[in-house]
């Protein structure tokens, strides 16, 4: 396999663990500098002074996986579930085994009698800590983010 | 507007939905009331529709929808405020569909392409010709230079304070200062806490869908015993996990400061204390509230005193408020400087819109501050909001039930109230939704009675 494979085999890993809601699995993917970031507008630039849908580091994903663990998660009462769709990402090899990827995405979200649907580009960027692909930074472009949004509780 | 245009002819049947310690069920799931609202209680008091930082230059404006009529706030050549219906008087379309932008000249329809000044009056027709002898007639010799009654209709009732702009859409109701009163003291703390006492709105919008009656969101401001049941789950998680590994000594991060207070107990709520204004305006965080302990900035103290001197910067610093609900749709938060709207659709359907504040002379560092409790609380994608509309929700749904059709607001409700119920509580007490409803009652009735006289 090479490197490119051995990227997109890991973008569609994450997504798996997502899904199938592996989320201890998923967070050990994570560096611990990790960012998560839905920007809020287009062309949003980190340095921007505008405010972010997410812009989560490791500590506020660990309480999002962590509250859903409480007996008292009532909006998770009964639980969501999410299907990530990815079409074939791109990547870019930085060198020194880091990576760029670039990949569209539908996410479907149920909870009851609803589901949510979203799509938009997800951004990676991966390092190798100890040989193994990590997450340095997800940053997830959605297509209707100006838009009026309900509840979205799992991870996209 | 009719004057009815639902079931409720009678003033006295909308009286009947509201008691000194319940209210209907109506009130939040019958479609009927909630015309009710959009036909009385929203045209007869003053809704906050903008603030003058968003339309800096003269062409720049934002719309929204105001009890389901289209407006335009822009800035004319003059470089006043001004408030139009964004409504074509030709066809009716809508002139512009952004929610803010800018304009060059004119406003140009874009069906016809009728064009009007930017104080609203009517500038050019195509073929003008084909308008003789009508209103529109612009080719006429003795037509007034501006015919207000051609272009497009302005909302006369517009007033701004501290650069927050209120409209009344109706000829009903009670002044501006007459209607806010005392309660405005809060829009002067937010503002005040900028150097140089302005405000300027940055950093976006968030629009999140709620799938409730709007009156759930406005009552939950100032409930003060939700926090630590519906809150448990994210905020206490946070807790949780920051002291697994720390202890009281340590500098907690932003993130930590800004969530652990919404988990204090029920005493630290009862008292923080809440003031109830005439009018259903009031605001929790009397004596201190969950953002009095954040830390300090480096140089802001200073930069107040040199402002404002000694005693005035320390008086505006001591002042902490919870939330401030300026009843029916405007909360804003002066401690960090965020703002939230709620815009009914339905009766079960309300946008939520949260805003946030520069403080204009302020380091960056505040507004940093600012972004990311909008961001953890206020967001569609927060943890707290989840909790919050989950409830709410489940309020729709319960109501459902024919078992008990009234709604109970009864906490600490005391017969004094009936009297005069302005004045200052423990923070436990529900006096504030009592309030609101007093409010809601008394300028619904005042409306229709205008309407009918």
């Amino acid at each position: 396999m090479n490197e490119t494979e051995r990227v997109q085999d890991f973008v569609y890993h994450e997504a798996r663990l997502l899904d199938e809601k592996k989320f201890e699995a998923w967070l050990a993917l994570l560096t611990d500098d990790v960012l998560y970031w839905m920007p809020l507008k287009r062309d949003q630039l980190e340095e921007d002074l505008f405010n972010s849908l997410l812009y989560e580091d490791k500590l506020l994903l660990q309480v999002r996986i962590e509250r859903l663990k409480s007996p008292r998660v009532y909006s998770q009462l009964p639980p969501s579930h999410s299907q990530h769709v990815l079409q074939h990402p791109e990547v870019i090899c930085q060198g020194d085994k880091a990576y760029q990827s670039r990949t569209p995405f539908i996410y479907l979200e149920s909870h009851m009698d609803t589901q949510l649907t979203l799509g938009g580009v997800v951004h990676h960027e991966l390092v190798t800590v100890d040989g193994k692909l990590r997450i340095r930074r997800k940053r997830i472009e959605l297509l209707n983010r100006e838009s009026a949004l309900p509840s979205i509780q799992l991870f996209l | 507007m009719n004057v009815s245009t639902t079931r409720f002819v009678n003033p006295a049947d909308v009286s009947a939905l509201v008691r000194d310690d319940e209210v209907h069920k109506d009130v939040y799931i019958d479609a009927d009331v909630f015309q009710l609202e959009m036909d009385h209680l929203w045209p007869s008091t003053w809704i906050f529709l903008g603030h003058d930082s968003q339309i800096p230059q003269p062409g720049n404006f934002i719309t929204a929808d105001i009890a389901a009529e289209p407006l335009i706030m822009l800035r004319d050549s003059d470089g006043l405020v001004v408030v139009v219906k964004n409504r074509c008087a030709h066809k009716g379309a809508k002139l512009v569909s952004a929610l803010s932008g800018e304009l060059s000249s004119n406003l140009r329809c874009p069906y016809h392409g009728w064009t009007y000044r930017l104080d609203g009056s009517l500038r050019s027709i195509p073929e003008p010709k084909g308008y003789a002898g009508s209103k529109y007639d612009l080719l006429a010799s003795d037509r007034a230079t501006v015919d207000e009654s051609t272009g497009l209709s302005r909302v006369k009732n517009v007033e701004i304070y501290r650069g927050f702009v209120f409209v009344k859409l109706s000829d009903a109701g009670l002044g501006f200062h007459e209607y806010y009163g005392e309660s405005l003291s809060s829009i002067d703390n937010m503002a005040d806490r900028s150097p140089e006492g302005r405000l300027e709105v940055v950093g976006g919008t968030f629009r999140y869908m709620h799938n409730c009656n709007w009156k759930m969101f406005v009552e939950n401001l100032n409930d003060t015993m939700h926090p630590m049941v519906a809150h448990h789950s994210s905020a206490g998680t946070v807790k949780k996990l920051w002291y697994a590994d720390h202890d009281e000594t340590d500098i907690k991060p932003m993130v930590v400061e800004q969530f652990e207070p919404f988990v204090s107990n029920y005493k630290f709520f009862d008292d923080m204390g809440v003031k109830i204004f005439p009018n259903g305006h009031s605001y929790t965080g009397v004596n201190f509230s969950i953002h009095s302990a954040y830390s300090a900035i480096p140089g802001y103290h200073e930069s107040l005193v040199n402002a404002y001197g000694k005693e005035k910067a320390e008086n505006i610093l001591a002042t902490n408020r919870h939330n401030t609900v300026y009843y029916p749709s405007l909360t804003i938060k002066g401690a960090i400087q965020t703002l939230r709207i709620a815009r009914p659709i339905a009766h079960d359907k309300t946008l939520l819109e949260s805003w946030t504040f520069r403080l204009v002379g302020a380091s960056d560092e505040h507004l940093k501050r600012t972004l990311m409790y909008s961001r953890l609380i206020n967001a569609p994608t927060s943890v707290v909001g989840h909790d919050d509309l989950h409830c709410y929700r489940a309020i729709q749904e319960g109501l459902a039930s024919s078992d008990n059709e009234w709604v109970s607001l009864h906490r600490r409700y005391d017969d004094s109230e009936r009297i005069d119920i302005a004045g200052e509580y423990k923070g436990n007490s529900e006096v504030s939704m009592r309030g609101q409803f007093r409010a809601w009652r008394e300028r619904i009735v005042a409306s229709m009675q205008a309407q009918a006289s």
